[in-house]
């Protein structure tokens, strides 16, 4: 599999990263590799194999539905980087 | 452990269980200890932890407060330890060691961190480890690189690297790291000291820094097998806020201590003692043993044939859930935010693209091609009936034997800044760990001897679904055996 610049491209704004172009090349290079060594899953005879999602089969965990306490508001919010009242603030996306 | 050290000598070499009895018979304090391992974590050089707990002392006078009424919470009562940094700690900054987060302040505490609380353990503070616990190594640290406490020019092994070095250093009574493919038992082995990944499942993730979900689990770090089974009747068990935390009761993990080697039967596989592995380790693990065998442990040489494709299958899920997991980095509502920005777009992208370091930069798009359309099938997938294939494997070989005998990590601890001409040089360092992730296993590390160079080995036991005792018992019996 051969990974190009502009898969790389593709894939970083899948990903929302900005990379340099010295970074993208060197990462084409890499992934390269990378995707290479998993290509190695190709050997696998896996006809009607089921893929494994969890090791450890827990399924549909359910709770009662319950009213309980959650986080204060203003202790969730201390971390935002920036914020109004009792809201995140983030550039306007809607005029 | 038969002989059990006192006070009388250097407090920092204790064991937790010995700190523990010291405790008990009154002839220590949790303050003294405490300000001990302080005054060392103070002078250590190796760049252990990112942050220091201002409030331990406090929490250690409270404990011996407790003591002075009668109400002694349990064995680990006072016993000062440190968390790695991706286990989130209420009032305490958890930085998973990436600019990303390097000012979080959690607002609630993780469940293995509230459970030690609980157990009355004094928090000294919080570890070095690779930025989101990606790597072998522990230099992936926007906080800079973790040095082996035994050779400082030398890593400490990842990502659990300042969990590890602070049990090695004796800077902490006991840590707890995380094991994404080996990041507990890897840096283990690399500073002589025991690891435990345990089932997974059987510990909480509650609260813990996701890295890849489905192979994430929590693990105590101890400098015998006596402290790992203390912690780890301390912190395992269902927790309401996992569901995938698993709710079979816990065994006397302290009772499995004495099981002994006799009639344990255990299996080698060939396909860890190969190539790649360095000729010292592979005597090492051949020592340990025979050293079982003469205590009356049957040892055979089994198979996994799979084996191969663990690393592949691993790299792929792991990088996958990453991805993912790491979506939630975008500058809104916690972490770092770039300063620039003329809309939301460009935010998210530029804060994204100054948080996160080049390996974790390296995953996230590893794990995005693979998810992305067109290739799902040919590596997501693929990869998890790989993983159904390795589990047959282990599934088949567990008939016949109680725990499985490997090397811990080929080779023992490299020089810092060793470059790597590409990353799969590094990836493929995993090689002996990864494989218990992908099944789910539990498998622990323990110290096995020194090389020429006096660096520490590590020998693996691999147990079968929630086997923590066997492999406790393992662990104990190898102890006594002396080849440590």
């Amino acid at each position: 599999m051969t990974i190009t610049i502009e898969t790389v491209q593709h894939i970083a704004h899948l990903a929302k990263l900005q990379l340099s172009d010295t970074e993208m090349s060197r990462l084409a290079d890499e992934m390269e590799k990378i995707v290479g060594f998993a290509d190695k899953l190709g050997e696998l005879d896996i006809e009607g194999v089921k893929p494994t999602t969890h090791a450890v089969a827990v399924h549909n965990v359910l709770r009662d539905d319950e009213l309980k306490p959650s986080y204060d508001r203003g202790k969730i919010l201390q971390n935002a980087p920036e914020r109004d009242a009792a809201c995140f603030l983030v550039p306007k996306v809607v005029e | 452990m038969s002989q059990h050290r006192t006070a009388g000598e250097d407090l920092a070499l204790l064991t937790a269980h010995e700190a523990s009895r010291c405790l008990a018979e009154g002839k220590v304090s949790s303050v003294q200890l405490t300000q001990r391992m302080l005054d060392r974590i103070s002078q250590s050089q190796n760049n252990v932890f990112i942050t220091v707990n201002l409030k331990a002392l406090e929490e250690a006078a409270a404990a011996d407060a407790r003591r002075a009424k009668g109400e002694v919470r349990g064995p680990l009562d006072g016993i000062p330890m440190a968390l790695k940094d991706n286990i989130s700690t209420q009032g305490l900054r958890t930085t998973c060691a990436s600019r990303m987060l390097a000012d979080f302040v959690p607002p609630y505490s993780a469940t293995v961190a509230r459970r030690l609380s609980d157990a009355g353990c004094v928090l000294l503070g919080k570890l070095n480890m690779d930025e989101f616990a990606m790597g072998s190594t522990s230099e992936n640290s926007y906080f800079g690189a973790v040095k082996n406490p035994k050779d400082p020019q030398r890593v400490a092994g990842g990502s659990s690297g300042g969990s590890a070095a602070a049990v090695a250093e004796n800077l902490a009574y006991f840590t707890l790291g995380s094991d994404t493919g080996g990041s507990v038992r890897q840096p283990a082995a690399m500073c002589g000291v025991m690891g435990m990944k345990p089932t997974y499942g059987r510990i909480s993730r509650y609260g813990v820094v996701a890295f890849a979900s489905s192979l994430d689990q929590i693990g105590p770090i101890t400098k015998d097998a006596e402290d790992c089974a203390l912690v780890l009747a301390a912190i395992a068990g269902k927790d309401p806020y996992d569901g995938s935390s698993l709710a079979n009761p816990l065994p006397d993990y302290l009772a499995a201590l004495e099981g002994g080697a006799k009639g344990l039967r255990i299996g080698i596989p060939k396909e860890y003692m190969g190539e790649g592995i360095s000729p010292e380790v592979r005597a090492a693990v051949e020592a340990m043993a025979k050293t079982l065998e003469d205590q009356g442990a049957v040892v055979e040489s089994c198979s996994l044939p799979r084996t191969e494709y663990a690393l592949s299958a691993y790299y792929v899920i792991s990088s996958a859930e990453a991805c993912s997991n790491l979506g939630r980095y975008d500058g809104v509502k916690y972490g770092y935010r770039t300063k620039e920005y003329k809309n939301l777009a460009e935010m998210i992208e530029k804060t994204r693209s100054e948080g996160f370091g080049d390996e974790v930069k390296r995953r996230i798009l590893l794990g995005t091609y693979t998810l992305s359309a067109g290739y799902f099938d040919a590596y997501y997938k693929r990869a998890q009936q790989a993983r159904t294939l390795i589990m047959e494997d282990f599934r088949k070989v567990f008939h016949q034997y109680d725990v499985l005998l490997t090397p811990t990590s080929p080779v023992t601890a490299w020089p810092l800044g060793q470059k790597h001409a590409n990353p799969l040089e590094l990836y493929a360092m995993d090689v002996c760990t990864v494989s218990v992730n992908v099944a789910g296993l539990p498998a622990c590390s323990v110290p096995c001897g020194l090389d020429s160079q006096g660096l520490p080995i590590g020998a693996q036991f691999i147990a079968n679904t929630l086997g923590e005792a066997v492999l406790l018992r393992a662990a104990a019996a190898a102890e006594k055996g002396g080849s440590v």
